[in-house]
C-alpha cells in the first residue's frame, strides 16, 4: 500500500500528486522531489543502450529508514514514483510492479482522453473531474491492503 | 427561446431558418450543405455540422405526423439561431422520456409541454427498455439524429471518429472543457481515443442531457452502454427507414449497429439524391439485392452492394426506392452527409428500402416522412453526384444551381473521402499504440521474470 504517489512529466514538474492526508504532505513531496535525481541517474545509467532496451520499472529508488521510494518511468519520459511504508514488509517487488502496471494504464486512459492536453495536471476541478477514473485508482492503491 | 423553438417544431419557419444559417458560420464550415439548407428546409443532413446546437428533433412529437426531415431541419436552425441554449429544442427530447417514467425532477421546460407529452407518449409507447434511468435513454429521433451528426463526422458508420475530431464537434456545444473530458471518459467505454457509433451517440446523450441541466452521472448509465446501444434499436421498428446510409460499411459490420444506422438514416437516406457511390462493388450490389428481402440484419452486407448497384446507372429515382436500389442508395448517403458523402449512403438506403417496401411499413409516419425526405434529398445529390436520375425525380430545382453545386459536390465528395480515410489511419495509429503498450507490457513481465532468475537486482 502506497502512502504517496506521484506522476512527474517529463520536465520534471509534477503532474500529480497524491498523499495519504495523515502524514505531513509536504514532507512526501520533498521525498518524490529528491528521487527525480535517482530516477535520472538510473535512466543515464541505462540509458546508453537503445530506449527499448530500457526497462521501465526502476525498482527500489531509496529507503529510508521510514519509507521506501520506488520508482518507474515510461517510454514518454513521464516518471512515476510511489512511496511505501516501510513496515510494510510484505509488499513484494512484483506487487510494486503491477501497481506501476496499473498506474500506467490509468494514465494511458487519461491520455486517451482528446480534451487532456500532455501537460496538464491530471486534476479534478470542481464537481467534475478531469480524471474520476485515475483518482479512483489511485485511492484503491493506497488503501489497499498490503 | 423555448417558445421559438415550439413555433420552429411545429413549422418552421423558413425565414428563420434561414436567418439562423448564416448566423453560424462555423457550423456549416464543414458542411457545405448549409447552401443547401437553404433551398430545402428540410434538409436534415446539413446542419451536421451544428449537431450540438440543434436539438435532436426527438423533441417535436408530431414531427413524426408531419416530417422528421422537416422537424430536424427546423429544430437545426433554432439551435443556431439560439447559442446561448442550444439544447433547449432539446429539452422536450429528455422530457419526454422523465415525464413518460415520471422520472426524475421534470425539468420547467413546460412551456413545450404540449409537445413534448405527445412525443413522450409516443417514446413510451416505443419504450421497451426496462431500466429506471429515463433521461438516459436515447430515443428513436434522437438516435437518427446521433448517427446522422456521426455519419457528418465520419461517414462510415461502422469506424470511429477520432478523438481531435470528436473533441473539435463537442467543443461547439459550449461545455467546459472539464465537463466534456468527463463525458469522454463516460462515453469511451474502451478508452481508445476514438468514439465508434455507440460510443457517439452515449457521449451526444450526456451532453445534450447536461446542457439541459441534468447532472452528469457517476457512471456510464445501463442504457448508454455500448452493448446496450447496439442491441436497443432492432430493426423492425424502422422498417421504413432502412435506408441506411452505410454505404462504405464493410459487409463484416455488426448487424445490430447496421440496424440501427440503416434505421436511423434510411428515413433520411431515401430521400437523398442519387448520388452514385464510387465506391460500390459489383458484389455488393448483388449481396444487397439478395437480402433485401431478408431481414433488416442483412442490410449491412447490401450496403456495399446498393452502392455498385447505385454507381452504374443514375437512373431517376422514384421517391419509393422499391424499384430502384440506386435511388435508394444515393439518398441514403445524401440525408446524412451533407451532400458529400458518396455512395456509402446511396448504398444502404437502396438495400434498405427495398426491405422496408417489401415489408409492411410499421410506421406510416416515417413513410410520409421519406417522400419529403426524398423531394429535399434529390436536390442535393443530383447536385452533387450530378446524378441526373434523381434531379429528375426529385423536386424540381433549378438547374443552374444544380451544375454549380455538382462540382462543389465532386469536390466535397474528395475531401470526405480523404477524411474519411484519415479517420482510419487515425484510428489504426491509435490501435497500434495500444499494442506497443501491450507489448511493452508484456515486455515488462517477461523481463520481471528474468530479474527473478537472476541474481543481481536493478538496485
Amino acid at each position: 500500500m502506497a502512502v504517496c504517489i506521484a506522476v512527474i512529466a517529463k520536465e520534471n514538474y509534477p503532474l500529480y500528486i497524491r498523499s495519504t492526508p495523515t502524514e505531513n504532505e509536504l514532507r512526501f513531496h520533498y521525498m518524490v522531489h529528491t528521487s527525480l535525481d535517482v530516477v535520472d541517474e538510473k535512466i543515464s545509467a541505462m540509458g546508453k543502450a537503445l530506449v527499448d532496451q530500457r526497462e521501465l520499472y526502476l525498482g527500489l529508488l531509496y529507503p529510508t529508514e521510514d519509507y521506501k521510494v520506488y520508482g518507474y518511468v515510461t517510454n514518454s519520459k513521464v516518471k512515476f514514483v510511489m512511496v511505501v511504508d516501510s513496515s510494510n514488509t510484505a509488499l513484494r517487488d512484483n506487487e510494486i510492479r503491477s501497481m506501476f502496471r496499473k498506474l500506467h494504464n490509468s494514465y494511458t486512459d487519461v491520455m486517451c482522453n482528446p480534451f487532456y492536453n500532455p501537460g496538464d495536471r491530471i486534476q479534478s476541478s470542481g464537481s467534475v473531474s478531469l480524471s474520476r477514473a485515475f483518482d479512483n485508482m489511485v485511492t484503491s492503491m493506497m488503501i489497499q491492503v498490503c | 427561446m423555448m417558445s421559438k423553438n415550439d413555433g420552429e417544431i411545429r413549422f418552421g419557419n423558413p425565414t428563420e431558418l434561414h436567418g439562423t444559417k448564416v448566423q453560424i458560420p462555423y457550423l456549416t464550415t464543414e458542411k457545405n450543405s448549409f447552401k443547401r439548407m437553404d433551398d430545402e428546409d428540410k434538409q436534415e443532413t446539413q446542419s451536421p455540422t451544428m449537431s450540438p446546437l440543434a436539438s435532436p428533433p426527438s423533441s417535436p412529437p408530431h414531427y413524426q405526423r408531419v416530417s422528421l426531415s422537416h422537424g430536424y431541419s427546423k429544430l437545426r436552425s433554432s439551435a443556431e439561431q439560439m447559442h446561448p441554449a442550444p439544447y433547449e429544442a432539446r429539452q422536450p427530447l429528455v422530457q419526454p422520456e422523465g415525464s413518460s417514467s415520471g422520472g426524475p425532477g421534470t425539468k420547467p421546460l413546460r412551456h413545450q409541454a404540449s409537445l413534448i407529452r405527445s412525443f413522450s407518449v409516443e417514446r413510451e409507447l416505443q419504450d421497451n427498455s426496462s431500466y429506471p434511468d429515463e433521461p438516459w435513454r436515447i430515443t428513436e429521433e434522437q438516435r437518427e439524429y446521433y448517427v446522422n451528426q456521426f455519419r457528418s463526422l465520419q461517414p462510415d458508420p461502422s469506424s470511429f471518429i477520432s478523438g481531435s475530431v470528436a473533441k473539435n464537434f463537442f467543443t461547439k456545444s459550449k461545455l467546459s472543457i472539464p465537463e466534456l473530458s468527463y463525458i469522454w471518459e463516460l462515453s469511451d467505454a474502451d478508452c481508445d481515443g476514438a468514439l465508434t457509433l455507440p460510443e457517439f451517440c452515449a457521449a451526444f446523450h450526456l451532453i445534450v442531457a447536461r446542457k439541459n441541466g441534468y447532472p452528469l452521472p457517476e457512471g456510464l448509465p445501463p442504457t448508454l452502454q455500448p452493448e446496450y446501444l447496439q442491441a436497443a434499436f432492432p430493426k423492425p421498428k424502422w422498417d421504413c427507414q432502412l435506408f441506411d446510409s452505410y454505404s462504405e460499411s464493410l459487409p463484416a459490420n455488426q448487424q445490430p449497429r447496421d440496424l440501427n444506422r440503416m434505421e436511423k438514416t434510411s428515413v433520411k437516406d431515401m430521400a437523398d439524391l442519387p448520388v452514385p457511390t464510387q465506391d460500390v462493388t459489383s458484389d455488393d450490389k448483388q449481396a444487397l439485392k439478395s437480402t433485401i428481402n431478408e431481414a433488416l440484419s442483412k442490410d449491412v452486407s447490401e450496403d456495399p452492394a446498393t452502392k455498385s448497384g447505385l454507381l452504374p446507372p443514375p437512373p431517376a429515382l422514384p421517391p419509393r426506392p422499391c424499384p430502384s436500389q440506386s435511388e435508394q442508395v444515393s439518398e441514403a448517403e445524401l440525408l446524412p452527409q451533407l451532400s458529400r458523402a458518396p455512395s456509402q449512403a446511396a448504398e444502404s438506403s437502396p438495400a434498405k428500402k427495398d426491405v422496408p417496401y417489401s415489408q409492411p411499413p410499421s410506421k406510416p409516419i416515417r413513410r410520409k416522412f421519406r417522400p419529403e425526405n426524398q423531394a429535399t434529398e434529390n436536390q442535393e445529390p443530383s447536385t452533387a453526384a450530378s446524378g441526373p436520375a434523381s434531379a429528375a425525380t426529385m423536386k424540381p430545382h433549378p438547374t443552374v444551381q444544380k451544375q454549380s453545386s455538382k462540382q462543389k459536390k465532386a469536390i466535397q465528395t474528395a475531401i470526405r473521402k480523404n477524411k474519411e480515410a484519415n479517420a482510419v489511419l487515425a484510428r489504426l495509429n491509435s490501435e497500434l499504440q495500444q499494442q506497443l503498450k501491450e507489448v511493452h507490457q508484456e515486455r515488462i513481465a517477461l523481463e520481471n521474470q528474468l530479474e527473478q532468475l537472476r541474481p543481481v537486482t536493478v538496485l
